[in-house]
C-alpha cells in the first residue's frame, strides 16, 4: 500500500472526526448552510474521493503482488471506509438536532481503524 | 413515539451499533469462510455476536413497541455474552486459539463491546416515558 496515502487519509479523518466532535459541542446542527457545516461537508467528500482512490490503487496491488494475504478481507477493508462514510453522512444530515454530527464523527473515526487494519494486512500482520 | 429512541444522543448509539453490527458480521463471515476448522468454537461465537449486533440496530432504529423489548433482549444477551466470553477467555484460553469480539471483554475493540449494552439498556430506559 502507498504509505503516504494512508497517512492522509487518516489525517483528514481525525480532523473531520474532531470537526464534527466540535459541532456537536457548539450545538450546531448539520444544515449545510453554515460555513462550519460547509466546510466538515467539504473534508468528507474529499475523504471520500481519497477512499476511492485507495480502494481502487488496492485491489490494482492487490492482483498484481505474489504476497501471502487474504483476498476477501482485504478487499473487505478497502470497500468497507467507501460504503460507510457516505452511510453515516446522510445518517447525520438526515438528523436535524445537534447529534447529527456525532454520527459523522463515529463514520469519521471508522475510517484510520479501516485504514490500520488495511495497512497491516498489506504488511502480512494480518 | 420510538422517534425519541432513535434521534438525539441515541442516533449515537445506534451509529456504533451499526458499524459494530458490519464490523462483526463481515469478521465472522471472513472467519467462517475461510478458516473454520482453525477455532470452530470462537467462530461460531463471532457469528453469534454479529447477529446479536445486527438485531440490536435493526430493534434501537424501529420505533416500536415490540422492537424495544427485542432491543433490550439483544442488549442483555450482549452484556451476558461480553461477560460470560470475558471470563472465559481468561480462564480457558485453550477454548478461543483465535480471538472473538467478546474475548478478554472486548479489549480488542477498545472495550466498546463492555460499554455499548449497558449505553443500550440505559438509553432505552431513558426513553420509556409515555410512548411504549
Amino acid at each position: 500500500m502507498i504509505d503516504s496515502l494512508s497517512v492522509a487519509l487518516t489525517a483528514v479523518a481525525l480532523v473531520a472526526a474532531a470537526w464534527s466532535v466540535l459541532l456537536v459541542a457548539l450545538n450546531k446542527p448539520l444544515t449545510l448552510e453554515t460555513w462550519l457545516t460547509l466546510g466538515v461537508a467539504g473534508l468528507v467528500v474529499l475523504l471520500e474521493v481519497g477512499l476511492l482512490a485507495q480502494a481502487a490503487i488496492g485491489v490494482a496491488q492487490l492482483v498484481g503482488t505474489d504476497r501471502e494475504l487474504s483476498g476477501p478481507t482485504f478487499v473487505g477493508y478497502l470497500l468497507g471506509p467507501v460504503l460507510v462514510l457516505p452511510l453515516a453522512a446522510l445518517w447525520a444530515v438526515a438528523e436535524r438536532s445537534r447529534w447529527g454530527a456525532s454520527v459523522l464523527a463515529v463514520g469519521c473515526l471508522s475510517v484510520p481503524v479501516m485504514v490500520l487494519r488495511l495497512t497491516q494486512i498489506w504488511a502480512g500482520h494480518g | 413515539m420510538g422517534e425519541a429512541r432513535r434521534s438525539g444522543p441515541g442516533r449515537l448509539l445506534i451509529a456504533v451499533y451499526g458499524i459494530f453490527a458490519l464490523a462483526a458480521t463481515a469478521r465472522s463471515a471472513a472467519q467462517i469462510g475461510t478458516r473454520f476448522d482453525q477455532a470452530p468454537v470462537a467462530y461460531l461465537l463471532s457469528a453469534v455476536a454479529a447477529l446479536v449486533y445486527v438485531v440490536a440496530t435493526v430493534a434501537l432504529a424501529l420505533g416500536s413497541r415490540t422492537s424495544r423489548r427485542v432491543a433490550v433482549v439483544s442488549c442483555a444477551v450482549e452484556l451476558a455474552g461480553v461477560l460470560g466470553i470475558g471470563v472465559l477467555s481468561l480462564v480457558a484460553p485453550a477454548w478461543f486459539p483465535d480471538a472473538t469480539v467478546w474475548s478478554s471483554f472486548g479489549s480488542g475493540y477498545l472495550f466498546i463491546p463492555l460499554v455499548l449494552p449497558v449505553l443500550g439498556l440505559a438509553w432505552i430506559r431513558r426513553t420509556r416515558g409515555g410512548t411504549a
